[in-house]
């Protein structure tokens, strides 16, 4: 199924290429690919930066189509007159080399007027300054690594980043606290072991957890490493035991978290593992992921937000199914805060070429809209204003929604 | 205490499955002084063989483990087996007479392209993917060190194999072909040893054996991915030559070694988990250059 959309994607992307070549030369009026809409000025391009293989591709895939989904119905409403959008979706594997390879291809299109993206922070770092020096906008929907926007010194010295790069997603420093709260506060865990895979996003993650636990009275009994490649745990595991957490808190991703839990519970450490939105995804269940264990994720339960059920709807009737996973919801945000940018950026029917880019770049900044996330719309880092976090719990083999909110202290 | 014996039950868990892959490792290199780099993708096609070999079975036996789970290591071992006999036939006899270079170069080709060819062609491999719930599930507590049954099934499986390929080594009649082989290939040759059955041979039970590991791995992991056979691998061949390429009682031992390192290492040394390899590859140094031919392995002699 899924390589079917991939080449039929691929096809459809080539044509397009071919339409915008004789839609750039030609001077008679278009009309005739996108719909009802005029596209006499050609295609513009909205990249798409994800990992669609590899373990991680379950988010990524749900990243790329929400992305198409957007510029589908942007085709549809004729939101930027004159041009015809597409999407060229990039597989960055999760690997921070390939994705400076993706970066670098898109940045090279004149037609790319903005990329959706990535999914890892570790990624984010390498696609940032490839995408800056082409003046690109960049709006991931999943990164929330804080120091992308503000810095290291994101708490005591925050300082803008990078002036291409937004995100429609809230932050670890605000994730790993609200996680903190409820795992000590709300669930009663006073002792907590850690065990990070450590890239990027766990480490931010589980350091911003560890500071609000203790500050909150509960103690962390012990951290630990694993490689991402690692499959038996079981030294890990016997390690921590011996501390007697009452929970474990794991900074990385499924793929490693679902086996780890069910490792724990044979290894009779029968305690809840919690994670961050990374290990928010129905495969981590599917891994091993047991009851009880707890995540938290980024924004509002998308199957409860109003404005996501237009997304949800509007989804199954494209893809046949609801495998957005995780980010569908934000990257459908992020896709429609180029879409908007661009719509201003060529207002009056202009027509696009590098000197455009300046103005886009502020335009996507100061876009503002009512998404399938909540309301969109960045503050002066490019972080995103909708601090909402909601922590599920894994119950009867699904995750579920057991408290929604932001970040109070 | 407590923990110094769990992380000692934990590491001749690991080492028995690092032993299983490494006797493929250190037998096909005894006969044929290659270093099969592919192997551990063999222990990979297996495991994904037994998930394939439980998938395709109709839905009323996949409810009964006694069924369902020696199909799967039939399947399993039928695939490795299969791809290995392959292997052997068109990557490497083709090269036998060529600069021992070649074959190895082969080597790493053949599990690149096994690797890849898992990952495009079966369904869903480009990530983890979850393997069936027919094994003895629970632990085995004593004291106050838990091993889970599959973990006990691995260890007995494990040594039990080794034993007995031993005893096939140094009693059956194909055995002695095998060491006359070992020895000197162009002697056994005019003894009228067959040196192709003799190598198609070994590398069957190297399949055999990987084929046990895959499925054991996959049961006691409870998940399975492409990089499983590489990982594996490397350990399973550290384990060859630490314990002396060409050796069975080294390999074991070697594997066991390998398990018992990483763990305790793990527990007790600085850097704590996070630097658990380092530990393992230190040994390996430490025993190639103190005794270059492994712990029983025999000083190499140069051949005519």
């Amino acid at each position: 199924m899924r390589k079917h959309s991939v080449k039929s994607a691929a096809i459809v992307g080539a044509s397009l290429l071919v339409l915008a070549a004789c839609g750039s030369n030609k001077t008679e009026g278009g009309g005739t690919t996108g719909g009802s809409c005029d596209t006499s000025k050609g295609t513009l391009t909205v990249g798409v930066v994800a990992p669609l293989s590899g373990n991680l591709s379950a988010l990524g895939v749900g990243i790329k189509q929400s992305a198409e989904l957007a510029v589908d119905e942007a085709n549809k409403k004729c939101t930027v007159p004159g041009f015809k959008l597409a999407v060229s979706a990039q597989d960055d594997e999760a690997n921070p080399a390939k994705g400076a390879q993706a970066a670098t291809k898109l940045s090279t299109d004149p037609n790319v007027v903005g990329v959706v993206g990535t999914l890892n922070s570790s990624v984010a770092q390498t696609v940032q300054p490839i995408l800056r020096d082409k003046k690109i906008p960049q709006v991931s929907p999943a990164n929330t690594n804080p120091s992308l926007t503000r810095g290291n010194d994101f708490l005591t010295a925050p300082k803008r980043q990078f002036d291409n790069y937004f995100r429609v997603c809230t932050t670890d420093d605000l994730q790993g606290p609200y996680a903190a709260n409820y795992l000590v506060e709300k669930a009663g865990k006073k002792k907590i072991a850690i065990i990070t895979d450590g890239k990027t996003y766990g480490e931010g993650l589980a350091a911003e957890l560890s500071k609000q636990v203790t500050k909150k009275g509960g103690t962390i009994v012990g951290s630990e490493k694993v490689g991402e490649k690692d499959t038996d745990f079981s030294g890990v595991i016997a390690k921590i035991k011996a501390l007697g957490p009452e929970a474990v808190y794991y900074g990385g991703e499924y793929p490693v978290a679902g086996p780890l839990s069910k490792q724990m519970k044979d290894a009779g450490l029968d305690v809840p593992l919690m994670g961050g939105d990374g290990i928010y995804d129905g495969k981590f269940i599917e891994l091993g992921g047991k009851e009880g264990d707890l995540a938290t994720s980024v924004g509002a339960p998308t199957e409860s937000l109003a404005t996501a059920k237009a997304f949800v709807d509007a989804y199954k009737a494209k893809f046949g199914k609801e495998d957005y996973a995780a980010y569908g919801a934000f990257s459908y945000d992020a896709a429609n805060a180029i879409i908007g940018g661009l719509a201003k950026t060529l207002e009056g029917g202009a027509a696009w070429d590098d000197s455009k880019r300046d103005a886009m770049l502020t335009n996507v900044g100061s876009y503002t809209g009512s998404g399938a996330t909540g309301n969109v719309k960045f503050d002066q880092y490019g972080d995103s204003t909708n601090k909402v976090l909601t922590v599920y719990s894994v119950t009867s083999g699904k995750w579920k929604d057991v408290q929604t909110g932001e970040f109070t202290g | 205490m407590s923990v110094l014996l769990q992380q000692l039950a934990n590491g001749v868990v690991q080492g028995a499955l690092i032993a299983l892959i490494a006797l493929g490792y250190t037998m096909v290199y005894g006969i044929i002084q290659l270093i099969n780099f592919a192997h551990g993708e063999v222990f990979m096609v297996a495991s994904y063989g037994g998930l394939a070999t439980f998938t395709l079975l109709p839905d009323d036996l996949k409810k009964s483990p006694a069924v369902a789970l020696p199909l799967m290591f039939v399947g399993g071992i039928v695939v490795a087996v299969v791809v290995a006999v392959i292997m052997e036939r068109f990557a490497y006899r083709p090269l036998r007479n060529a600069p021992r270079l070649a074959p190895l170069i082969t080597a790493l080709g053949v599990s690149v392209f096994l690797q890849e060819a898992v990952r495009v062609f079966y369904p869903n491999a480009k990530s983890n993917l979850p393997y069936p719930k027919v094994f003895p599930e629970g632990n085995l507590t004593i004291g106050s060190v838990n091993i889970s049954w599959t973990g006990i099934m691995l260890v007995v499986l494990s040594v039990g194999l080794a034993v007995i390929l031993q005893t096939y080594i140094n009693r059956s009649r194909m055995g002695r072909a095998m060491r006359a082989t070992a020895q000197d290939p162009d002697t056994a040759k005019l003894m009228g040893v067959n040196p192709d059955r003799v190598i198609v041979l070994t590398f069957i039970i190297g399949a055999v054996l990987a084929g046990v590991a895959g499925i054991m791995f996959g049961g006691y992991l409870n998940n399975i991915n492409i990089d499983m056979g590489f990982q594996n691998g490397i350990f399973a061949f550290t384990a060859a030559v630490l314990g002396g390429v060409g050796s069975i009682r080294g390999a074991v031992i070697g594997a066991f070694i390998i398990g018992l390192i990483k763990t305790v290492a793990g527990q007790y040394m600085p850097g704590g988990t996070q630097y658990d390899y380092v530990w393992i590859f230190v040994v390996l140094i430490l025993v190639l250059v103190f005794r270059p031919q492994g712990l029983f392995g025999e000083p190499e002699r140069v051949r005519a």
